[in-house]
């Protein structure tokens, strides 16, 4: 695999501990979760490798939201 | 049967419509001493009396109204206003300058009163956040014309022919428009812990007594309303936001330093002691020379320094 940018590889950190905190959720709502995340990610998947200033922004945005959402009391999630 | 309630109803919806001159009558009728006597007269009689013209006419707003009109004899002053844009919406499209004119004669002295009026009057997606118009609340502090300060208390500078250029606060993410994210800058003021800390309970078990010295040493702190201005325009603060606390919340954290209440001075000044949180002010004063409530958070800081370094 070629060399990653560190954007990329903090986009791919973000990812990891998105799924990492699928795992602290009851296990009959996992899945929804699990895909809650990978759409999340899914959306902006488009966005051109060079565009930093957004894809940094959808960072800070992701960060923001997966701090929300891995609060011990949001038990399950639906769209 | 249902004629006359029908009929009292109808009297009584007009009393509402009595005159504020007569009202006072209405009202005194509840009252135990009531002396004179039309008070005494039930409702219905008392709206029979008034009897409103209804070849009356409406009175125009010109007559009624207390705002004045601008003098149309003086020449329009119009001011050109500079603002940044930021869509959230669409985070790919680079944030740009949209440029409004308004007559200044018909704007208030102050900022906010212009980028009020724009929003109501020309652009309502113009994005702000503003609360108390009268700086107490620290909700519109922005960067104007180069300068960190509140909306609500920055003059409008009357020469029209220099543009006014609005900007959020510095280094800061933007949510939208001229909205700053002060989530980090709040995070640090919890982690300084802005409230008084202490185990043994008062001597006359009612109050923490202070003497008039003690009260007078927080003159000059407690009036800070974390409007972010300071910390915003200091350098170190820009460059090192997540390890350096930044002056506004260094005057809070000296604040409660100071406090003679508090107990855990000492707790707080080791929080403190390391080359990040309170080191990296290198005494530019910036802070000083921007904070809209005149305060001098420089000083601030070179207490806690002092105090930790004699200690």
């Amino acid at each position: 695999m070629a060399r990653l940018s560190g954007l990329q590889r903090d986009v791919l950190g973000l990812y990891r501990q998105c799924l990492r905190a699928v795992r602290e959720k009851p296990v009959e709502s996992r899945g929804a979760f699990r895909g809650f995340a990978r759409d999340e990610f899914r959306k902006y998947a488009h966005l051109d490798r060079k565009d930093f200033g957004t894809i940094e922004y959808h960072l800070r945005v992701g960060r923001r939201k997966l701090e929300a959402y891995s609060e011990p009391g949001i038990k399950n999630i639906s769209t | 049967m249902a004629a006359p309630r029908t009929l009292a109803r109808l009297a009584a919806r007009r009393s509402a419509l009595v005159p504020a001159v007569v009202r006072p009558a209405v009202f005194a009728r509840g009252l135990a001493s009531v002396t004179d006597s039309a008070a005494r007269e039930p409702v219905s009689k008392l709206a029979e009396s008034i009897v409103p013209d209804p070849a009356r006419k409406v009175v125009p707003e010109s007559q009624t109204s207390t705002a004045k009109e601008p003098d149309p004899s003086k020449e329009a002053k119009i001011k050109t206003f500079h603002i940044y844009r930021w869509n959230p919406d669409e985070p790919s499209a680079k944030p740009k300058m949209q440029t409004y004119t308004l007559d200044l004669n018909r704007t208030g002295p102050m900022m906010l009163d212009a980028l009020i009026r724009i929003k109501n009057e020309v652009d309502p997606t113009l994005t702000f956040r503003r609360s108390c118009r009268e700086g107490i609340c620290g909700s519109c502090a922005m960067n104007i014309d180069g300068v960190n300060t509140l909306a609500c208390l920055c003059r409008i500078p009357t020469e029209t022919t220099k543009e006014s250029r609005i900007y959020p606060l510095p280094h800061m993410y933007v949510v939208k428009d001229l909205v700053p994210d002060m989530t980090l800058f709040y995070k640090q003021y919890r982690s300084v812990k802005p409230y008084l800390q202490r185990d043994t309970p008062a001597p006359d078990g009612r109050e923490f007594r202070q003497s008039k010295a003690e009260r007078k040493k927080l003159d000059g702190l407690y009036e800070c309303i974390l409007c972010a201005c300071c910390s915003t325009s200091c350098p170190s603060y820009w460059w090192n936001q997540e390890e350096y606390l930044g002056p506004a919340v260094l005057l809070q954290s000296y604040r409660w330093i100071a406090d003679s209440r508090d107990e855990k001075t000492a707790q707080r000044q080791d929080a403190l002691n390391n080359s990040m949180s309170l080191y990296r002010c290198h005494t530019i004063l910036n802070c000083s020379r921007t904070c809209p409530k005149g305060l001098n958070p420089a000083l601030a800081i070179a207490e806690i320094k002092k105090s930790m370094a004699f200690t």
